[in-house]
């Protein structure tokens, strides 16, 4: 059964130095208080896991926690660069960070077989491209039906998965609703899982019988964190902050203006600051 | 005639590209922006589809990120990202891939990974996203993206998705049954694949653009089709509906793009 435990205690209890990470959501649900909480316990040599790094693990990559990425498309979306996975991968600041890199399809395919317990993904991909002459782990397979060779990529087993839902309910049932990415996938595919949710409801209330719904059974934390996703969104909660994923550009293109930030917003600060990017007050 | 920039040209161009029946997975940037403009315009039906797990998207603003809340919002119904890429673009239901890159050589292949070598990169490109997959999976791809020199380069450093290959016989030779980009739309002019060689070869030149500007902004000898005609000027309707969703989007992001 999912445990009710602050940010910081679920985020000492789940995760430890040298760990496979995986924190999702796709534009929408990024788990950025828990992120940052990570960022202020000061873990380090993570292997983090994600589709689309954006400003979360640029932030996490900028702050020394990582070792390593697995990542498919590493941009700040709309806007240009991650300035601190840049520098990363082009200088070693703060120091060199090794990359495993795929293209989404294959990540989301690994996921989903991450969660259904296979030792490897299958899809029709990686034709005629260059990315499995640098990464050691895409190969082929054969149909033993028809002969048709598929590409293959190991599934992603994270140590512990994170995510942001909209909500939990007392027994620790946790929904999500909207786009809902590879969050499902993950938290099943992960031997330990962090959740924070912008509230707490006695009931869900009437449901979408399809709504996506993890029981309080597949989850080890849930931590409350209104405004945890802030500047991504949460359906229904708040709107994506698009004007700070423009600003994000200027803060993390130059490594003193990044710390000064990091220093002022997330060491300086605790995971209850991200109310204020929570649903106003009805 | 109305005054207009190259960008609203390759954009208006590209919208042009797409028909009201197309089913069509859209690449954020540019692609949306002309996906948008042909919903708004000649292709009110058009079916669009985002990597986000959005189908049937209806935006009033573009999107800044490929998962914006507004395109779940006017959505018809929105899937789990595995489903999206398994079921969607690899079961076949797509027939239209609309993409942006970094960089293009003469096969309409593109490179959005690195600029340099892998592995110690001189820029470090976003990477491939779902352009891998989208480049043989769809029907067919158009791409735009603006002409310089430092864009259309002979070679490209890395392939992150395939066009026609290296050759242009790559995908024949793989067994590929997806068109592969059959329109390439510039700032400047329309390409479409050689029906032989598969090189991609200059078929429309926009208005006021010469063929040796063409030529400085290509990194290759371009190639002319047998008939080349000129892309017809945007229309006053076409220039309004595209600066109108173009206003709403930057006031809705809050900020200056």
């Amino acid at each position: 059964m999912a445990r009710f435990m602050t940010l910081h205690d679920a985020v000492a209890a789940c995760i430890r130095d040298g760990d496979t990470v995986a924190m999702e959501g796709f534009t929408h649900l990024i788990p950025y208080a828990a992120g940052h909480e990570v960022i202020r316990q000061g873990r380090k040599g993570l292997t983090l896991y994600r589709m689309t790094p954006d400003l979360i693990y640029d932030q996490l990559i900028g702050m020394g926690c990582a070792d390593k990425l697995v990542f498919s498309w590493g941009g700040n979306p709309g806007v240009g660069s991650l300035h601190r996975l840049r520098d990363a991968v082009e200088n070693g600041w703060p120091h060199r960070l090794q990359i495993e890199e795929h293209s989404h399809a294959a990540m989301a395919n690994a996921y989903e077989a991450g969660a259904a317990n296979l030792p490897f993904a299958m899809f029709r991909g990686y034709l005629g491209v260059d990315l499995p002459k640098v990464n050691p782990n895409i190969k082929r397979v054969t149909c033993p039906f028809t002969g048709e060779e598929l590409a293959a990529v190991p599934a992603i087993r994270p140590d512990v998965g994170v995510i942001h839902a909209l909500r939990a309910d007392r027994d620790g049932n946790v929904l999500l609703e909207g786009i809902t990415g590879v969050q499902k996938e993950t938290v099943l595919a992960s031997k330990r899982s962090i959740v924070t949710v912008e509230e707490v409801v006695d009931d869900f209330g009437p449901l979408n019988r399809n709504a996506v719904v993890l029981p309080s059974w597949t989850v080890t934390a849930i931590a409350v964190v209104p405004g945890g996703a802030h500047p991504s969104y949460a359906q229904g909660y708040y709107k994506r902050d698009n004007a700070f994923y423009i600003a994000w550009d200027e803060i993390a293109r130059d490594r003193g203006s990044f710390l000064a930030w990091m220093k002022e917003n997330v060491l300086e600060k605790g995971p209850e600051a991200f109310a204020a990017h929570g649903r106003p007050s009805a | 005639m109305t005054d207009f920039t190259p960008t609203e040209m390759m954009t208006i161009a590209a919208a042009r590209a797409l028909k009201n029946d197309d089913v069509c997975f859209v690449g954020i940037g540019a692609p949306s922006a002309a996906c948008n403009l042909a919903r708004l315009t000649h292709a009110p039906q058009i079916t669009l589809i985002y990597e986000s797990g959005t189908l049937q998207t209806r935006p009033n603003v573009l999107p800044l990120s490929i998962g914006d809340g507004e395109l779940c919002d006017t959505a018809l119904t929105t899937v789990s990202v595995p489903e999206m890429f398994r079921y969607w673009l690899q079961g076949g239901r797509i027939t239209i891939g609309f993409l942006g890159g970094a960089q293009i050589d003469r096969f309409a292949n593109l490179n959005t990974t690195v600029v340099g070598s892998y592995d110690a990169p001189k820029v470090r490109l976003p990477g491939g996203g779902g352009a891998p997959e989208i480049a043989t999976n769809c029907g067919e791809i158009f791409i735009t993206m603006a002409q310089s020199p430092r864009s259309f380069v002979a070679g490209l450093p890395f392939v992150t998705s395939m066009g026609h290959g290296r050759t242009g016989r790559e995908r024949r030779d793989m067994g590929i049954k997806t068109k592969g980009p059959t329109r390439l739309i510039t700032d400047l002019c329309v390409f479409e694949p050689d029906p032989e060689t598969k090189e991609m070869s200059v078929v429309s030149i926009h208005p006021g653009v010469t063929r040796e500007k063409i030529q400085e902004n290509t990194g290759w000898p371009v190639r002319y089709a047998a008939e080349v005609v000129a892309t017809p000027a945007p229309t006053a309707q076409e220039l309004e509906v595209l600066r109108d969703i173009q206003a709403r989007t930057k006031k809705a992001h809050g900020g200056s793009q």
